[in-house]
């Protein structure tokens, strides 16, 4: 298959999908290829589907994706051993079509979007793993697969592999992955009858509810926990920092957490009786603004995780790869119309739409919260233990009076962090989150 | 935080694969860095699906049977660089059902 392409897209993913169908809509010749064995089953998300992104690729996707509930709630638990401190924001506004974010399942929805991918005159190719990039010089020209003469070529490439970006790792374009860039996450996938999950989580048919959570649950790790409502289904999962999991002292393993979770009694009676049917694990491209890597170079683009595009603070991802996605399509679109090549220069267009995107718009705000976090673990240990007992010595009746228990909270906090780190943490998070 | 048991194998099972049977996509490079160089073997409590096993002798094993391919071997491994890695051949390895 020594074909020549406009351009081959590696990977299936929503960032993949969303480069290969903007540029056969253009016109363009594309090969995109993927080595799972249908679009979607390498794939691992939570998964919610933001919806604006998506819009702007596919305007009414809503008439055939496969989507699971449209989310009216949107609850935010910190926790401790045996409670929670929490917050719920639940709005009928959400109820008014067209829905903002939905749940997903990703090996159904990823194998819908391939197949407008195709509906738009792509050429898809599964079950094939890419080697390596081919080069002439220093010119991206081809990839090499692992089938038997797997060797294509094309004007431009677009790496859209997924957050081990092994083919750019390999072409030395960026170096290895840092254990502090990436969240290492684990999840399951629950089934019980939809009546079930509507009546406990006070919703009707087509309504869901995301809980995120941290605190406890994650051993002393920088990380968070989360639960989402499907349609007859429910994800529960729990991700921290690698660097940290490799350096926890209890040597906890991802497993154990995500038992634990499971167990927690604020937790266990929302999943009672599920049915698990599937385990996954993935990482996730958390180094923000700072660990993206050079995404753009002679006759090569990387979009998606491979590019480090996860907004983490927001839980935003899905939505930055079909965005880059299209983005990178885009400026392969304009350079093959320019007609003038696609070194460096002509496809410098794509890091220019991301500048002025809401992609690097949020990383650029958030660029210093990764690093605030990792030197700060009392958000994620001290500052939960404290909240829920403050709320559990406020709630609970007993005889003793508001003042003197006031007094022991404040007490409590000044023991745990003082007066000064006190001060000093609403700076930092002030400062991170301005 | 509290120790539970729990058994990685029993959630595998329930996940699909297709192993490509004597190829496996990720070795340890040389079993004895493993052994005399490396004292967290952290590969043995990171990985999330146990695919790495700390031997009795201070071997470490590997068996990449029920690897769900997130690469967290492989980034760990930065002192020793002890890990080869690379996705299973077209097709084969994890094929999740909802992922």
């Amino acid at each position: 298959m020594s074909e020549k392409f406009d351009v081959i897209v590696v990977g299936a993913g929503p960032s993949g999908n969303a480069a290969a169908y903007t540029a056969a809509k253009a016109g363009l010749s594309v090969l995109q290829i993927e080595r799972g064995e249908y679009p979607g089953s390498k794939n691992v998300q939570g998964a919610i589907l933001y919806a604006n992104a998506l819009e702007q690729i596919i305007p009414d996707f809503r008439d055939d994706a496969p989507l699971e509930r449209h989310i009216i709630e949107q609850r935010m638990w910190v926790l401790d051993e045996e409670s929670f401190v929490g917050t719920h924001f639940r709005s009928d506004d959400y109820n008014k079509p067209p829905y903002n974010r939905y749940t997903i399942i990703r090996a159904q929805f990823d194998k819908w979007f391939s197949s407008k991918v195709k509906e738009a005159g792509a050429l898809v190719i599964c079950e094939t793993t890419v080697e390596c990039l081919l080069m002439d010089g220093d010119q991206v020209v081809g990839v090499r697969c692992d089938r038997q003469g797997g060797e294509v070529f094309a004007d431009v490439v677009i790496l859209a592999d997924g957050v081990n970006s092994t083919l750019a790792r390999k072409a030395g374009f960026h170096g290895e992955i840092q254990a502090g860039n990436v969240a290492l996450a684990v999840k399951e996938i629950l089934f019980m009858p939809q009546e079930t999950i509507e009546a406990r989580f006070n919703i009707k048919e087509e309504e869901g509810v995301v809980i995120e959570m941290f605190g406890k649950i994650t051993d002393g790790m920088m990380g968070t926990g989360f639960l989402y409502t499907n349609k007859d289904s429910i994800t529960l999962g729990v991700g921290c920092m690698l660097s940290d999991f490799k350096e926890n002292p209890n040597r906890t393993s991802p497993y154990t957490l995500l038992e634990k979770m499971k167990a927690h009694p604020s937790v266990a009676p929302l999943i009672a009786g599920g049915e698990m049917k599937e385990y996954c694990a993935h990482l996730i491209p958390e180094g923000g603004f700072y660990a993206v890597p050079k995404v753009h170079g002679n006759g090569w683009m990387i979009v998606g995780d491979s590019g480090g595009f996860v907004n983490a603070v927001h839980r935003e991802g899905s939505n930055l790869a079909m965005t880059t996605g299209r983005l990178a399509a885009e400026a392969a679109i304009a350079a093959k119309a320019a007609g003038k090549g696609f070194k460096a220069k002509q496809l410098a267009s794509y890091k220019q739409a991301l500048d002025e995107s809401f992609v690097m718009k949020d990383l650029h705000k958030y660029r210093d919260m990764p690093q605030v976090f990792h030197q700060n673990n009392q958000f994620f240990t001290t500052y939960p233990e404290l909240l829920n007992q403050a709320a559990r010595s406020m709630i609970t009746v007993d005889g003793i009076d508001k003042k003197t228990k006031e007094k022991e909270i404040f007490s409590n906090f000044r023991k745990s962090r003082s007066l000064t780190g006190l001060a000093g943490d609403a700076l930092k998070l002030w400062r991170a989150f301005r | 935080m509290s120790t539970v048991a729990v058994n990685v194998e029993e959630k595998l099972f329930q996940n699909r694969y297709k192993v490509d049977h004597g190829r496996p996509h990720i070795k340890i490079r040389q079993p004895d860095l493993c052994r005399n160089e490396c004292k967290s073997q952290s590969c043995t409590y990171v990985c999330p699906a146990s695919c790495y096993k700390a031997e009795g002798n201070g071997a470490v094993t590997l068996i990449t049977d029920g690897c769900l391919e997130c690469g967290s071997c492989r980034i760990i491994c930065t002192e020793l660089s002890n890990v080869e890695w690379e996705y299973p051949r077209g097709g084969h390895g994890i094929l999740f059902k909802f992922g």
